[in-house]
């Protein structure tokens, strides 16, 4: 077990395993996102309460549920590198922490877009909304602390640390619509009983989500692959590859 | 497809999430192939300067 941990760990390795994967997921993930897509759009049924304004669903709750997903592949990274020292985790790590500000904003961009025609405000400070705003500025806060130190490795340090810590957020902001009363809806889907929506509806929506996680996937590959390159220019594995034109 | 397009009164709201769902992703896409680019060129020149060195060293 150790000594699969540390090849998989060795930048080498990562770097051809995520090469042979990368396309097959991205693949499967188009397939995933263009069926999704339409089956949200086109085949799923209005909603007697919303009407059709419910398809923002589709993009909504994915974005959501990936802001809170890519937060903790951050802190789990987070927690190899600090204890282990392990620089994959660091990488990865760095490499995920755009992408989950971008699904952050996007679920608090169409939630406001549902709000709005739904419940006749943009903004609300309510429980679920307001901890989704502090994981946007989680996100933020960790990558300007990266780039904020000279010596690399101290601002890797510190972002972890503060990863870790803000990973109180996020029982918040999942428990949020049942410990106070608010006005976002509660939890349709990761409920312990039956899903309250129709199936033709989750089916789409679990298309979409399970599409969103493989885009997060292919492009955290992609950009660690990138970080690698970069970190290890000077080693000879590298320069090999680079002479064979095989980057 | 006129009545798709409008949502039923919603496609203000339906179409802008949407839109901006795809602007946010297509930007993710295009940044990892800038990046990988990026690393790449990073790479050829480090190569290049080392190689440059090793044939001063050997003709000196």
């Amino acid at each position: 077990m150790f000594q699969w941990f540390h090849r998989l760990a060795s930048l080498k390795n990562f770097y051809r395993l995520a090469e042979i994967i990368t396309p097959w997921l991205a693949v499967l993930c188009a397939i995933l996102l263009a069926v999704g897509l339409y089956r949200g759009l086109v085949v799923a049924p209005t909603d007697y309460e919303q009407g059709e304004s419910y398809r923002i669903i589709y993009v909504h709750v994915p974005s959501a549920w990936m802001s809170m997903f890519v937060y903790m592949v951050i802190a789990f990274c987070s927690a190899i590198y600090l204890v282990w020292n392990m620089k994959l985790a660091d990488i990865v790590a760095q490499a995920s922490a755009p992408m989950g500000a971008a699904f952050t904003f996007l679920a608090l961009a169409t939630g406001s877009l549902w709000g709005k025609p739904m419940w006749g405000t943009w903004w609300e400070w309510d429980a679920r909304l307001t901890s989704e705003l502090i994981l946007l500025f989680l996100y933020i806060g960790y990558m300007a602390l990266r780039g904020a130190f000279e010596n690399s490795a101290a601002g890797a340090k510190a972002a972890a640390i503060l990863a870790l810590v803000g990973v109180v957020n996020i029982p918040i902001i999942h428990y949020s619509v049942e410990w106070w009363n608010t006005l976002h809806q509660p939890a349709s889907i990761t409920k312990f009983d039956t899903p309250s929506i129709h199936i033709s509806m989750l089916i789409p929506l679990l298309m979409m989500a399970l599409g969103f996680k493989l885009f997060y996937l292919v492009n955290m590959f992609s950009r660690t692959r990138s970080m690698i390159l970069e970190r290890e220019a000077s080693t000879s594995w590298v320069r090999n590859r680079a002479q064979e034109n095989n980057l | 497809m006129k009545e798709f397009l409008a949502m039923g009164g919603y496609a203000f709201y339906v179409w802008t999430s949407f839109g901006l769902t795809f602007v946010v992703m297509t930007a993710i896409v295009l940044s990892s192939i800038y990046q990988r680019r990026q690393a790449i060129n990073s790479v050829k020149r480090q190569a290049a300067v080392a190689r440059q060195r090793a044939d001063q060293k050997n003709s000196l």
